[in-house]
């Protein structure tokens, strides 16, 4: 005997509700792998735990930011840089989910399905953006036990934690977008290659002020200064800005660059979604 | 009565600079077994995503349980079961947890789905690893978790591309029972392999395809008749030996005799091929000859190739 697969009704409704139903599947199947795998979750947080360790205790002594002299302060400043950092590296470990996802036939037999197939791809977001908030909390208690504070206000420190998620949330579709570009896994790893830069070339561990002109430049329009500046201004930590426009509105421009990198690449991620077909 | 649940009439497909399909035609009766067999790069895995809507194409019309594959794609996915190349499990989830999960995409509740994974997990040999990760599961506990995954609702149609590519002995028997149990249940089974003895043992009827065309389309029997016959073989013990046994071989020979002086093999097609082995064995030993091997030898699937294309041309020219 076969049995026919049922059909969402043909309401606005029934299809919403039908989609969020797919959408909380994929992403219990996202928490049942961090569930599994804790010893995963962990070395994925061991880089930016190695940057804490090399920037504030082997760097950070010769590092000067704030004027003052070497060593001073340097752990209130390149604290909300790792944070930023993490954020912008997360982009990576989705990139590599959705070239193993396609790699695998998982998207294909997903696709073959009745099911709303953009689940794969929402339900990962959703999960992933969780999984930011999770990595947040652990780097907030490791710089905390290293002596960092915030010297925010509650609500400033909160803004601070979503301006970074935020951030996240943004590139998680350049990931989805290059997750679906590439072969293999091998290939999206491989992008590791440009995404430090994109990571470090910014006031993540430096002000933009203290590199060359051009650099400079690049870094204090980097969509990543702007997060780390302007959580910096909301932890009240030292903030060493230049004099360009993103450096000058850190709030704003932290606000906007994760919009415009949306804008950009979620058409990007969908038409290569649809693209599958061809 | 029968019925035709999958269709494809004059499919065809170009990618960038590749033609895949080029009118292809394809037919399968409902509840039978049907084998798409080709060596690579044949165009078998495109015909198989173009069927389960994964892929669309250029010309031609293809109907799967009778809905359209290109407008009425919703209802086909309602109706079909894929298991692809790779095995689209979730290696991480256990093999419960997978079955459950796409129990769970195929909107059963948390009892429908745990109740059905459990069946399945019995079905297909896999209730002692069933809390186990599939990643430490051999390649045929993955394939059979894989099939599992696709025949969550037992779906009318089930494609299979490549179902047994890199299982041991074993493996594969495993998958093909599991292929022939589906059939006899009443699902419609298509799929592809490029193993001459896979298709010969699941497969109601066969399609040979090549270069996005089909070559044959037969019954495995039908298609052994026209694969030519076996070649005899003797491999001489003493190379002294080798011109005697070109004679014994001529004898019951129906075809080109061919001698190999470094193996000190002759061979030859024969018709009735166990009349033509006891006869030669017989003439070896009379003569007192002592060989080394005798036997009877399938033609290969490469020479079997071969042989239809050459055919194929044959009768175009013609």
């Amino acid at each position: 005997m076969t049995t026919l697969a049922p059909l969402p009704d043909e309401t606005l409704a029934g299809r919403l509700k039908w989609t969020l139903h797919d959408y909380r599947t994929i992403v219990g199947q996202e928490f049942t792998h961090l569930w599994r795998q804790p010893v995963n979750f962990l070395w994925q947080l061991g880089f930016p735990i190695v940057m804490v360790l090399l920037f504030v205790y082997v760097f950070g002594s010769a590092m000067d930011v704030t004027g003052q002299g070497a060593g001073v302060d340097y752990v209130a400043y390149a604290m909300p840089g790792l944070f930023a950092m993490t954020m912008a590296f997360g982009f990576m470990n989705t990139a590599m989910a959705v070239a193993s996802a396609k790699e695998k036939g998982f998207i294909d037999r997903v696709r073959s399905m009745p099911m709303a197939s953009s689940a794969v791809v929402v339900g990962r977001n959703i999960a992933d953006t969780i999984h930011a908030a999770i990595d947040l909390l652990v780097l907030f208690l490791i710089a905390l036990a290293i002596g960092w504070r915030s010297e925010g206000t509650v609500m400033e420190t909160l803004t601070a934690f979503v301006l970074l998620l935020w951030l996240r949330f943004a590139l998680i579709w350049v990931g989805v977008w290059i997750g679906l570009l590439v072969k293999n896994v091998e290939q999206a790893g491989n992008l590791f290659a440009l995404a430090f830069p994109f990571g470090m070339v910014s006031s993540v561990f430096t002000p933009p002020e203290l590199m060359p002109g051009w650099l400079g430049t690049i870094a204090a329009w980097n969509p990543v200064s702007a997060t780390a500046t302007a959580i910096r201004e909301l932890f009240g930590n030292p903030v060493a800005a230049g004099s360009s426009w993103p450096e000058q509105h850190a709030l704003m421009a932290a606000v906007i660059w994760p919009v415009v990198i949306t804008v950009i690449f979620l058409p990007l991620g969908v038409r290569r979604f649809r693209n599958l077909g061809r | 009565m029968t019925t035709t649940t999958v269709e494809a009439q004059n499919l065809g497909k170009r990618y960038k600079d590749t033609v895949a399909l080029e009118g292809f035609d394809l037919a399968a009766e409902s509840g039978t077994v049907l084998g798409l067999l080709g060596p690579n790069g044949a165009g078998k895995t495109t015909t198989v995503r173009i069927l389960t809507t994964l892929l669309r194409f250029d010309t031609g019309t293809a109907r799967v349980a009778g809905f359209d594959v290109g407008r009425d794609a919703r209802q086909v996915r309602r109706r079909i079961g894929l298991t692809g190349q790779q095995t689209a499990v979730d290696e991480v989830l256990t093999a419960r947890q997978n079955l459950v999960l796409f129990g769970k995409l195929f909107r059963l509740n948390k009892h429908q789905a745990r109740e059905r994974a459990d069946r399945l997990l019995d079905q297909f040999g896999l209730t002692e690893a069933a809390d186990r990760q599939a990643k430490g599961f051999s390649g045929g506990m993955k394939r059979r978790l894989d099939l599992a995954a696709s025949m969550i609702l037992a779906p009318q149609v089930l494609f299979l591309d490549e179902p047994t590519t890199g299982l041991d002995p074993a493996g594969r028997r495993e998958v093909w029972d599991a292929v022939s149990g589906l059939a006899a249940d009443g699902t419609t089974v298509v799929l592809t392999t490029h193993y001459l003895d896979e298709a010969d043992r699941l497969c109601d009827r066969i399609a040979v395809i090549d270069h996005g065309r089909n070559l044959v389309d037969d019954t495995p029997a039908g298609l052994k008749r026209r694969m030519g016959h076996d070649r005899l073989e003797i491999v001489a013990a003493d190379t002294a030996d080798l011109e005697a046994l070109h004679g014994i071989v001529a004898a019951v020979a129906d075809g080109e005799i061919a001698a190999d002086e470094t193996a000190s093999s002759v061979s030859a097609p024969v018709k009735e091929s166990v009349a033509a082995l006891t006869a030669a064995a017989t003439a070896v030993r009379d003569r007192g000859l002592t060989v080394a091997d005798i036997g009877l030898r399938r033609p290969t699937l490469d020479e079997a190739f071969l042989e239809l294309i050459g055919t194929e041309t044959k009768e175009g020219r013609q």
